[in-house]
């Protein structure tokens, strides 16, 4: 039976296999694993990028020759030592990356990877034709790599830079995976509307993240170029990138060993068919990239989740909780019960010809529960993305702890302290309950991708943890923490979804259908779960189709007909209303 | 430059911004339909050119093998299915569909090699042999993959060009074919000569676009296709089924990439890998007009024609550089214009 203790005793197990490697095989497989080593090094970057952000880049090669041709021309045209060639090819493909990824990561999803191609063709052509670079004949004469006097020429000397670069760099992203910023990056690929929806910039994610693969393949273009010391630029165009994107999806695109694992499966491969295919045909060039072709379709066709995927369900699963701290995160201070909260005035929205909105006035103080209900089609949706800011209004101005919210961002709105959760659940089902709660603590935390690559986060983690907890405590999930969140019933899911906007420390909740699919011994479980909220000083609004579930349950009721507020008053009093019921009932007999 | 010039090259630039149109077209109608971005597009262009080069020269073309190698691949994987789930009567019909209408071109092309067609229907014999490509692409390698999310789709639609344009090689050799014009004459405009060829390429891609727009309008599979692109799941309630739709925008793609294939090839020398910068500049083009308005997708891939003219003017090494760098300021601007909405992707795994 394999145990944890064992799972974390594996890297240092490969660690001293790979340290001791070069002095058994022979210089050939040596050869071999620098290959495989620069190419899991770019992998990794699309394992981030593609299995974890839901993003893609047909460039990759491109950034790798990038960081080559950077290096190259600084160790020979500029005669500097190749450290300096380092800083030049980062500051170069980094430059490139943040260029183009500001200008495509606010488009939708397929103008990033279709771009790459075409800039990664210009980018070729650009190599091809620069006399200053060698034109086609490429760089030749480029200096080995030194460090403290210490010459990497040969190929058993720079094996080791190539595979501890490679390990830095798995412990770096493996750590920012595992971090506030890793959340964010986990849900980015189906979670885009509940990441903005709690304050999470995701351009600046996408942005990173293209950053940091683009980093690592202009790392790896580096070492590629001191490796072989002689570059051109046939191996940066558009086939190598299909082969690191192959590598990427063979291994397991949401493992970063997958990113080794791949590596090695298409190199090792790639040198297979090099020895067989000239048998079978002339173009053995054109023909392996045939046969990786068909092998990257048939897995995404069969086997989306890489070879990774089929050990995983052999590997134990990790129980225990994260380290939480004795201390939660600093709290707000709410606003005194009974002071004005939220005030809506005039608030006007269309669709086309059609009013969904119209004129809808009203205020919440602090410390109430707040219904808002009306038949279908009456504007209850609509009006709750209002107040959240997921949509803007036409006219008529919302006012949130006596700031105007009318035209911000949801971001902003979220960081002011309004929490939603969804009328169709959205939570991330492939991570834990504890993973889901702490994004709704992610406009309560501070690290930057920075601190949580370099795993300079954890005091503040622990911390945020602590709050997580604490909220999964308060919802009665706290025994479920490790649990994924897909596993859970219904009635359960909603709740977490709670406990989310808990962490965020919210000033106001907001509820959209909060009863909706739920029974009757869920409702009132959840009934209690609000009051209790309440009791804390947090207020409520919710938006609800359950007459028993909202009358037995707020302070204060809102009902809307046809986009119009009909009337607001307490429960009896709407119950009471002559108007109210024949709105729901068409008509009073 | 002076104007004499700058006007050849503008004619020179429009005739090839003619084919981009076709293609950009293409591009966007496959990608509302099935939302796959058909990278092979070019490639399909290209080979209807090596086509028809190659039944000139009266050699059996490269295509044929292809087709019979592509037919035999989505039929013995449609058969597979239907024995999986016991479907036994839609097995004639899966016979016919990838069995024996693609084959058929085929066939054709085999029984007249070494007579000399008249030039019309070596034409048609070349579109005809073209068209089954991307109905059985799509059905090797995007049917399968249905629920996928469009950047799988895409990573696919990526491989299978490189699938298709490597055994092109094999297929059609690696030598250069450049087709007979259709004409030679040479009218003089305003003291600028222009080909009739070049005159034919702009009336052709105009009067094919005008189709299209005739068919989206009038007909009801073209409503249909429109009502797939606009929402599924409600074409599919109103009882239009989104596979055969597919198939039905696969085969125009074909048609329009045949086509463009057909215009170009006497005008450029194509190798069996010239498809792919042809239709990367149309995709170029088709971003301007944000991959969904076709007039705007017509007027992008004209003026990456036209940019392309003059690029090669004053440039000739950067060309491509130059051509694929103009994306940068497109993209600036659509970025800068467009409205953000986070739309739901689906996890891909």
């Amino acid at each position: 039976m394999k145990s944890p203790r064992l799972l974390r005793a594996f890297p240092m197990l490969a660690a001293v296999l790979l340290a001791l490697a070069p002095m058994v095989v022979s210089p050939f497989t040596v050869t071999l694993m620098n290959y495989i080593g620069i190419g899991a090094i770019v992998a990794l970057g699309l394992v981030l990028l593609t299995g974890f952000g839901g993003l893609t880049s047909f460039g990759q090669a491109a950034f790798v020759g990038i960081g080559a041709y950077a290096t190259a021309y600084a160790t020979t045209a500029l005669g500097l030592p190749a450290v300096a060639g380092l800083v030049l090819s980062l500051v170069a493909t980094g430059a490139v990356a943040l260029f183009l990824g500001a200008i495509t990561l606010r488009l939708g999803g397929h103008f990033l990877p279709l771009s790459t191609i075409a800039w990664g063709i210009a980018i070729y052509f650009l190599f091809a034709n620069i006399p200053g670079l060698g034109a086609y004949d490429g760089v030749s004469g480029i200096p080995p790599i030194v460090l403290a006097g210490v010459s990497l020429q040969s190929n058993g000397a720079i094996y080791y830079l190539i595979w501890l670069l490679l390990a830095a760099g798995m412990w770096a992203i493996a750590n920012l995976l595992d971090s506030r910023e890793g959340r964010a990056i986990r849900s980015l690929r189906g979670g885009a509307v509940m990441l903005a929806s709690l304050g999470v910039d995701l351009f600046r994610v996408r942005l990173a993240i293209f950053l940091i693969a683009a980093l690592l393949a202009g790392l790896a273009g580096w070492l590629y170029a001191h490796m072989l010391r002689f570059i051109s630029p046939s191996p940066f165009e558009m086939r190598p990138s299909i082969e690191f994107l192959l590598m990427a999806m063979a291994g397991g695109a949401t493992s970063i060993y997958g990113a080794v694992v791949g590596s090695a499966l298409v190199i090792l491969l790639k040198n297979t068919i090099q020895d067989i295919l000239p048998l079978l045909s002339s173009n053995a060039t054109q023909m392996e990239i045939v046969v990786f072709a068909v092998l990257l379709i048939l897995l995404l066709q069969h086997a989306r989740g890489g070879v990774i995927s089929l050990v995983r369900r052999f590997l134990p699963v990790n129980v225990t909780p994260p380290e939480a701290a004795a201390e939660g995160l600093e709290t707000r201070t709410m606003p005194q019960p009974g002071t004005e909260l939220l005030k809506l005035d005039a608030i006007m929205r269309r669709f086309g010809g059609l009013v969904a909105v119209n004129k809808v006035s009203f205020e919440m103080k602090s410390g109430e529960i707040m219904g808002l209900i009306g038949p279908n089609g009456a504007g209850k949706s609509t009006l709750f993305n209002l107040v959240t800011g997921a949509l803007k209004s036409n006219s008529g101005q919302i006012t949130f702890l006596g700031r105007d919210i009318s035209r911000a961002p949801q971001r902003a709105i979220a960081k002011a302290g309004m929490a939603r959760t969804f009328q169709h659940v959205k939570l991330r089902p492939a991570m834990t309950l504890i993973d889901n709660t702490l994004i709704g603590a992610y406009p309560r935390t501070t690290s930057g991708f920075l601190r949580c690559l370099l795993r300079l986060d954890r005091a503040e983690e622990a911390r945020a943890t602590r709050v997580a907890l604490d909220a999964l405590d308060f919802v009665g999930l706290g025994d479920k923490a490790m649990e994924l969140a897909g596993n859970l019933p219904l009635g359960n899911q909603r709740v977490l979804e709670i406990a989310r906007a808990l962490a965020a420390d919210p000033i106001l909740i907001v509820l959209d259908e909060p009863a909706a699919g739920l029974r009757k011994a869920e409702k009132l479980a959840l009934a209690a779960q609000l009051r209790g909220i309440q009791a804390r000083g947090v207020s409520i609004l919710l938006v609800e189709h359950d007459m028993d579930f909202v009358m037995g349950l707020c302070d204060r009721i809102v009902v809307l007909e046809f986009g119009s507020k009909l009337m607001e008053g307490t429960p009896a009093e709407v119950r009471g209303s002559a108007r109210v019921q024949e709105a729901y009932l068409g008509g009073v007999a | 430059m002076d104007f004499q010039i700058a006007a050849f090259l503008a004619v020179d630039g429009i005739a090839n911004g003619a084919i981009y149109v076709l293609i950009a077209l293409g591009t966007v109608l496959i990608f509302s339909v099935t939302r796959v971005l058909f990278v092979p597009f070019g490639d399909i262009a290209a080979f209807s050119a090596l086509t028809l080069a190659m039944i000139q020269l009266g050699r059996l073309p490269g295509t044929v093998l292809l087709l019979l190698l592509l037919a035999s691949i989505a039929l013995a994987l449609e058969l597979f299915t239907l024995t999986r789930q016991r479907k036994w009567r839609a097995m004639p019909w899966a016979m016919l569909y990838y069995g024996i209408l693609p084959t058929l071109p085929a066939l054709v092309a085999w029984l007249t090699l070494g007579t000399t067609l008249a030039v019309g229907w070596q034409m048609l014999l070349a579109l005809a042999l073209v068209l089954p490509i991307a109905p059985l692409l799509d059905r090797i390698a995007f049917r399968p993959l249905a629920d996928a999310s469009v950047l799988v789709l895409l990573i696919v639609s990526v491989a299978v060009h490189f699938a298709i344009s490597g055994l092109a090689l094999m297929f059609f050799g690696p030598e250069g074919y450049r087709t007979e014009p259709l004409t030679r004459a040479m009218f003089d405009i305003a003291g600028i000569p222009v080909g009739a060829q070049t005159v034919l390429m702009v009336a052709a891609a105009a009067a094919f676009s005008g189709l299209l727009y005739v068919y989206f309008e009038t007909t009801i599979s073209g409503k249909a296709l429109r009502a797939t692109a606009s929402n599924r799941v409600g074409a599919r309630i109103v009882g239009i089924r989104p596979g055969r739709t597919g198939t039905f925008a696969y085969l125009l793609a074909s048609l329009l990439g045949g086509v463009s294939g057909l215009l170009i090839g006497p005008v450029t020398t194509l190798y069996y890998d010239s498809g792919f910068l042809i239709g990367l500049k149309a995709f170029v083009g088709a971003v301007m007009g944000g991959l969904t308005s076709y007039p705007l997708t017509a007027l992008g891939a004209v003026v990456i024609g036209l940019l392309e003219s003059y690029a090669s003017f004053f440039s000739s090494q950067l060309k491509e550089t130059l051509v694929f760098g103009s994306l940068i300021p497109i993209l600036i601007w659509r970025s800068l214009t467009s409205i953000q909405v986070e739309e739901e992707e689906e996890d891909i795994s």
